[in-house]
């Protein structure tokens, strides 16, 4: 259980996937700014992580890598020295992508109304690159299936938490006076680098 | 070459930059140009992916579907990550290690498919290459600048040579080890979003 606790509070904090790794950074920046957006972006982000990461553990482990195919009773072939792990990127995103419709149509029939609160983000979350950065981490760190559960939803919450930061300092933002070339995007960079100083303090967490 | 299609490929360098501007693709810019060395293998990287999924999407354009289009765009662009990827792990492998999980959120680098939707589905196959092209040497020109000043300043090198004589080896620079951190990524782009908006005005955001 400790494991997984640290697992998770490393995932949320030290290492936040838009503010340690940069990942998601486009829609992190163009959906900051507003807070209504920016929660139902991060609502929307958490779920689809919690949902695709152990999806696509079982996809690696069960069909991809190398030796994972021994359970398909074919006559003549060895299975064990089959190695699809380069098929890796197609079906992750095609994961990825099938969910998200999948969210879209549950949520839509169920939930009325946070689909029309979410709107055009929903779909846009297939492209998001924190969704299928954190399914590559979990290939790369060999998570077992409830790690991977844990760390999905742990980094989608990091996401969220700091995409809800972020918009509530440009809401504040806009009554400071910005200098002209520096308005709109190129501040709201500076922004994310002083948040980003700020997380960088988590990093001295020994977990 | 007519005048038009010489806008089409050298637009995106300043005046409408994928980076700067159209706010796609930061994930990457951000993550890998601690180094010269990664950042040239990444923008190489990505100009093959993007210049090729751009001809790909625009010559199959009158033969898919509105409704699976997304869907069609994703598998051309991470057909071509993967035969990227196999390259790279091939001929330039230590690289490829540093790079991690960079390679393959090309798939998800907002530019490749922002393009493939916005350019290549409605235009014929010459002009999309160009297009192609010029947005990514627009990504390149960031990515390289980007670079540069992060490894010059962070650790007195290029490309891991030394020019700048570090304090602990004896020389005079003391090395700026923000640059070297994720913060000073943000820090950078925003002054460089600064400077170019001070060159070109009409690219001010409005208050």
């Amino acid at each position: 259980m400790e494991h997984y606790l640290a697992l998770f509070i490393k995932a949320v904090f030290v290492e936040n996937m838009a503010l340690a790794f940069f990942l998601g950074m486009c829609s992190f920046l163009a959906c900051s700014k507003r807070v209504t957006t920016a929660f139902g972006l991060g609502l929307a982000v958490v779920f689809v992580l919690a949902v695709t990461c152990p999806m696509n553990q079982l996809i690696y482990n069960h069909l991809l890598r190398e030796g994972a195919l021994t359970w398909l009773p074919v006559v003549g072939a060895r299975m064990e020295s089959v190695d699809l792990s380069f098929l890796g990127f197609i079906s992750y995103i095609g994961t990825i992508a099938a969910i998200v419709q999948i969210v879209e149509m549950i949520i839509d029939r169920f939930v009325p109304a946070l689909y029309g609160a979410l709107g055009v983000f929903l779909p846009l979350i297939a492209v998001n690159c924190a969704i299928l950065g954190a399914s590559l981490f979990m290939v790369e760190r060999d998570y077992t299936f409830a790690e991977s559960a844990v760390f999905g939803f742990g980094s989608g919450l990091g996401f969220a938490l700091a995409i809800v930061a972020l918009a509530a300092i440009r809401e504040r933002m806009r009554y400071s006076n910005v200098p002209a070339g520096l308005r709109g995007l190129a501040i709201t960079f500076i922004v994310t680098g002083l948040m980003a100083i700020g997380f960088m303090a988590f990093s001295g967490i020994q977990l | 070459m007519s005048r038009k299609r010489r806008d089409i490929l050298l637009n995106p360098l300043f005046n409408n930059n994928p980076i700067a501007f159209q706010v796609l693709g930061i994930c990457s810019a951000l993550a890998v140009t601690t180094k010269m060395e990664t950042a040239l293998v990444m923008a190489v990287a990505l100009t093959v992916v993007l210049s090729l999924s751009n001809l790909v999407v625009s010559l199959l354009r009158h033969y898919v579907p509105t409704n699976v289009r997304i869907i069609f765009q994703l598998a051309v662009i991470a057909s071509l990550v993967i035969i990227t990827d196999q390259v790279l792990k091939a001929y330039l492998y230590a690289i490829s290690k540093q790079l991690t999980v960079f390679v393959g959120l090309i798939i998800t680098n907002c530019i490749v498919m922002g393009r493939a939707e916005a350019f290549a589905m409605q235009n014929g196959p010459a002009d999309s290459l160009l297009d192609g092209i010029g947005n990514a040497l627009g990504y390149d020109a960031v990515l390289l600048a980007t670079a540069f000043f992060r490894e010059l300043l962070g650790s007195g090198t290029l490309f891991g040579v030394p020019l700048l004589t570090k304090v602990t080896d004896g020389g005079w620079y003391y090395p700026n080890g923000l640059m070297v951190l994720s913060p000073g990524a943000f820090f950078f782009i925003g002054l460089l979003i600064w400077a170019l908006r001070t060159w070109k005005p009409e690219q001010v955001e409005e208050e």
